[in-house]
């Protein structure tokens, strides 16, 4: 059994969504990870913040970010045991920021610590 | 009288005797400890009657189980001075002390007798054992019937607990600051094991079951009473016991029967304990940790709320979503699908019902049958009669049985 990121790519909802529509995601969120848990392949989840967020560029300069430029940014990650890449992309599939348009679920083996890959 | 009151003080007194001469003598001399203390209520079993009972007999028990120890202490330093001469100096010092029978050594006694006894070291079975046996002053037959086995079982997995923690060198003292929290949480989990014995157990006397609930919550109260293990997380223990324990008399039929929640006479649920959940519910809302025990305290509120509405099941979802990445159980697994059924509806939860897939759990099998019934009566029935192949009690097969029949 591998550990798999489940990585979230969307806009900042805040931006065109209601609070209600917000609160209505979260749910279907927390059901969503709820189910992941239930079936004991639960590892972890980070929610990532939009609000003070910074982008560092090459040169050092620090912009505010990443907003408008990017769709796609990252809003958050879980972590899941999945036997397969397939098993985890099934976790993935479920997940509420999918119905969105042009959103996407990114999926990536967590590399090992023991030298192995 | 003196045959109700001796029997009573036995539970109450017992283990504080035995917690402070252990403490006083060290874990290694546990047994002595326990033979001091049970030949006091031995000694006040022949005296009492024929003298009448002493006007304080919690302070004559305590003053006749210092004489023993003072005795057993001379016969030790006996030994020591003709067998072993070059110990005395070394030992002395500590057996010189006064047996401290004071309510605060008393108190600090059974606190850490409690930390020495929960103890991962041993194996759960043990440490509920020790817990009944030292902390509760259950006798040996008493904790055979409780787990419904016999007293031979019980001597043994006593005995060999005891040898463990000797081996282990485990110490009657508080955890060093930087453990306690740690240590705390195996406390926790033992005294939890302990109430869910009395709870969920297999034994249909509900004198047995009630005693091993209150047990435990009487000594999570220990914990809550002192200022140094007062962490929010017992006390949502304590709620969670006491929510739970409020419907004990209405969980089981004159004949030791389960009574489904939703057929429970509402009547006989304890208004008074459900208060006292509510109170450390309350306690336990400060600090910044969430711990399992505040989420299945707030499932376990709602759980005395005989309301069935959408909002209620939706909350109840939400906590076992947390709950559930908190610490994954199966019982919990299934309770989260049954409460998406009542959020969600039936179909979402039949979907994420099959992926878990607990194939050895009847249980899963009448969480199943539930869902499909109305939707798909032959595929309900179907999962029923696998839940019955699986149960392994009378009362299990009784309850799926209602079911197929209804």
């Amino acid at each position: 059994m591998d550990e798999y990121a489940l990585i979230m790519r969307h806009e900042d909802g805040s931006k065109i969504a209601s609070p209600e529509q917000m609160q209505a995601w979260m749910k279907q969120t927390m059901d969503w990870i709820g189910g992941i848990a239930a079936q004991n392949k639960f590892v972890s989840g980070t929610g990532l913040l939009f609000a003070d967020a910074k982008v560092v560029h090459h040169n050092k300069v620090v912009t505010d970010g990443p907003f408008g430029e990017i769709k796609e940014t990252i809003g958050g990650f879980i972590v899941v045991r999945a036997e397969s890449a397939e098993e985890a992309a099934g976790f993935a599939k479920g997940c509420p920021v999918l119905g969105g348009e042009g959103n996407t679920m990114e999926v990536r083996r967590i590399a090992k610590n023991d030298g192995t890959h | 009288m003196e045959q109700e009151l001796i029997p009573h003080l036995f539970r109450t007194e017992y283990a504080k005797i035995v917690s402070v001469l252990a403490r006083h003598f060290g874990f290694e001399q546990i047994e002595m400890a326990e033979d001091i203390a049970g030949e006091t209520f031995l000694t006040a079993m022949q005296s009492w009657p024929m003298n009448g009972t002493p006007p304080n007999p919690v302070a004559w028990l305590y003053s006749v189980a210092k004489n023993k120890a003072k005795n057993q202490i001379k016969r030790q330093m006996l030994y020591r001075e003709k067998v072993e001469p070059g110990l005395v100096n070394i030992t002395g010092s500590t057996f010189e002390h006064e047996i401290d029978l004071t309510a605060q050594n008393i108190t600090d006694s059974l606190l850490q007798m409690m930390f020495a006894v929960c103890n991962p070291v041993i194996a759960p079975e043990g440490q509920i054992g020790l817990a009944l046996r030292i902390l509760c002053g259950f006798g040996i037959a008493e904790i055979a019937d409780a787990f419904l086995t016999n007293k031979e079982t019980i001597n043994k997995r006593l005995f060999r607990a005891k040898e463990k923690l000797r081996q282990e060198k485990i110490k009657i003292e508080f955890p060093a600051v930087a453990t306690i929290e740690q240590r705390l949480d195996n406390v926790l989990t033992t005294i939890y094991l302990l109430f869910n014995e009395g709870y969920y157990s297999v034994n249909n006397d509900q004198t047995i079951r009630t005693e091993l609930c209150f047990e435990a919550i009487r000594l999570c109260t220990m914990l809550a009473e002192n200022p140094n293990t007062d962490q929010p997380r017992v006390s949502a223990l304590l709620s969670l016991m006491y929510f739970q324990a409020s419907r004990l008399n209405a969980r089981l039929d004159k004949n030791g029967g389960l009574v489904l929640y939703d057929e429970q006479d509402t009547a006989l649920w304890d208004t008074d304990m459900i208060g006292k959940g509510g109170y450390f519910l309350n306690r336990a809302s400060t600090g910044d940790q969430l711990s399992k025990y505040h989420l299945e305290a707030a499932i376990a509120y709602w759980g005395t709320q005989k309301t069935d509405s959408r909002e209620k099941w939706e909350t109840i979802l939400q906590l076992y979503n947390r709950l559930l990445q908190i610490e994954y159980s199966p019982i919990a697994a299934l309770n989260r699908t049954y409460a998406l059924s009542k959020a969600n509806g039936k179909t979402e939860a039949i979907i994420e019902a099959e992926k878990l897939k607990l194939t050895n759990n009847h249980f899963y099998y009448v969480l199943l049958g539930d869902l499909y019934s109305g939707i798909d009566n032959l595929r309900a029935r179907s999962n029923l009669k696998i839940a019955l192949s699986l149960a392994k009690t009378p009362t299990d097969r009784q309850i799926i049985l209602k079911k197929l029949s209804g």
